[in-house]
Order: C-alpha cells, then sequence, then structure tokens
C-alpha cells in the first residue's frame, strides 16, 4: 500500500450541496477500489494562478489516502469524467515522507555528537576582565 | 583582456546580477550566504504552502537559480519539483504577466 495526496479543483459555481455530493462519491470510489481514505481536506476558495475551464476561482479539496496503483487510477478516471472538477494533481509521498524522516535521524545524529564545541567558547570571555583588571 | 581584471576581482558578485544593465536597476535578490531550508530545518518542501515556495520564483513566474537565493543543491532538487507541482495545481503561474 501507497500513501498518496490527491488534489482537485472544483469549479466555483457548482453548489453547497453538490461539491459534497462531489466529494463523497470521490470517496466512494477510493474505498470501493481497495483504498482508505486518511483525511479530506476543504481548503476552501482560492483564486487560481491561471485561468482553468474559464475559471479565475476554484474550490481546493485535498484527499490523503492509502492505496494500490489501480485505486488511483480509478479515482483518477472519475476526476477526468466528473464536470465539476477541472483540475487535479495525484503525488505519491510515502517516499517524501520517509525521505524526511531519514534526514532528521541524520540531524538528530549530529546533533548528539556536536555539542561540545561550544563549551570552549567561555575561556574567551575569560581572558577578556585580565586587561581590564590591570 | 588585462585591463578589466582588476574590477572584476573586488566586484565579483554585484557584477553578475548588473549583467542587465538596461531600464531602472532592477531589485535583485543579495545572494543568501545559507540555504534557508536548511537552516529551518525544513525537510519536505511541500507544493501546497505556496507562502514558502512563492519566494522563489521571480515575477515572471520562473524559478530562480540557486546563486541568487543560496539554496543548497539538494533542497533546490526538491524546490523545483515543489514549485512544478505548485504550477501544475493553479497555485503558481507557468507564466506571469509583468
Amino acid at each position: 500500500m501507497r500513501k498518496y495526496e490527491v488534489m482537485f479543483i472544483i469549479r466555483p459555481d457548482v453548489s453547497e450541496e453538490d461539491v459534497d455530493k462531489v466529494i463523497a462519491q470521490m470517496e466512494s470510489a477510493v474505498t470501493l477500489h481497495g483504498g482508505k481514505i486518511e483525511k479530506v481536506d476543504k481548503m476552501g476558495r482560492r483564486r487560481l494562478a491561471y485561468r482553468v475551464a474559464r475559471c479565475r476561482e476554484g474550490l481546493y479539496v485535498l484527499f490523503t489516502l492509502e492505496g494500490t496503483g489501480d485505486t488511483v487510477k480509478e479515482l483518477e478516471r472519475r476526476l477526468k469524467v466528473s464536470d465539476a472538477v477541472i483540475k487535479f494533481l495525484t503525488v505519491r509521498i510515502d517516499e517524501e515522507l520517509e525521505r524526511a524522516e531519514k534526514w532528521k535521524a541524520l540531524r538528530a545524529k549530529q546533533a548528539v555528537r556536536k555539542p561540545k564545541p561550544p563549551a570552549p567558547a567561555t575561556p574567551g570571555a575569560e581572558m577578556q576582565p585580565i586587561p581590564v583588571k590591570e | 583582456m588585462s585591463p578589466r581584471r582588476g574590477t572584476s576581482r573586488q566586484g565579483d558578485r554585484s557584477a553578475r546580477p548588473a549583467g542587465a544593465q538596461s531600464g531602472p536597476r532592477k531589485q535583485y535578490f543579495r545572494r543568501r550566504r545559507v540555504c534557508k531550508f536548511c537552516d529551518e530545518k525544513l525537510d519536505v518542501i511541500d507544493y501546497k504552502d505556496v507562502k514558502v515556495i512563492g519566494q522563489f520564483v521571480s515575477e515572471r513566474g520562473k524559478i530562480l537559480p540557486r546563486r541568487l537565493t543560496g539554496t543548497c543543491s539538494p533542497h533546490q532538487r526538491l524546490l523545483a519539483v515543489a514549485i512544478k507541482r505548485a504550477r501544475n495545481i493553479a497555485f503558481l503561474p507557468f507564466a506571469a504577466a509583468l
């Protein structure tokens, strides 16, 4: 099972209920094809950086899900077919998360090794009072 | 060839951005010494936070080169991918009008 993030944009002129309907439909597409939805995030209305299907605005929705290639394939097919959805992007995130973990661990390891050098900073401070006394 | 040598040594860093001499002086990024992502310990460069990514594209929407922003090479690679994804989902423009 892999982790994916699927973001899609719904036309701004779709009514609230229809938006929820579209989202529910997409969720079922995932669950029916061996996937598991982890999070659904309605990011709300945003200005698009360029016009898409004659729209300047769009409703962003973000799915975080776990599934196989077939799950995503089916979801993307549904997104493509749906008239309300004007754009979508799928990103596989499990590898990225793993890499981030690795870097974090590496940094933690280095932090354990490093703390000693900053300590001898105090001798420098001791040097100064001596000329002042004289 | 030799008369230019002396001047280029001193103003090496400023000389390159000033290459575009036509028109009014533009505000160029002064080169950052450290990579922003290393500095703030951001391991993932997310295509969704436009605030961060937006700092690394020009007014025209182009990806800024490393020599201007100081980003380290591993992070620049991740950044480029993130910017391209952000463009794809209309967070950032492919080409912005000036």
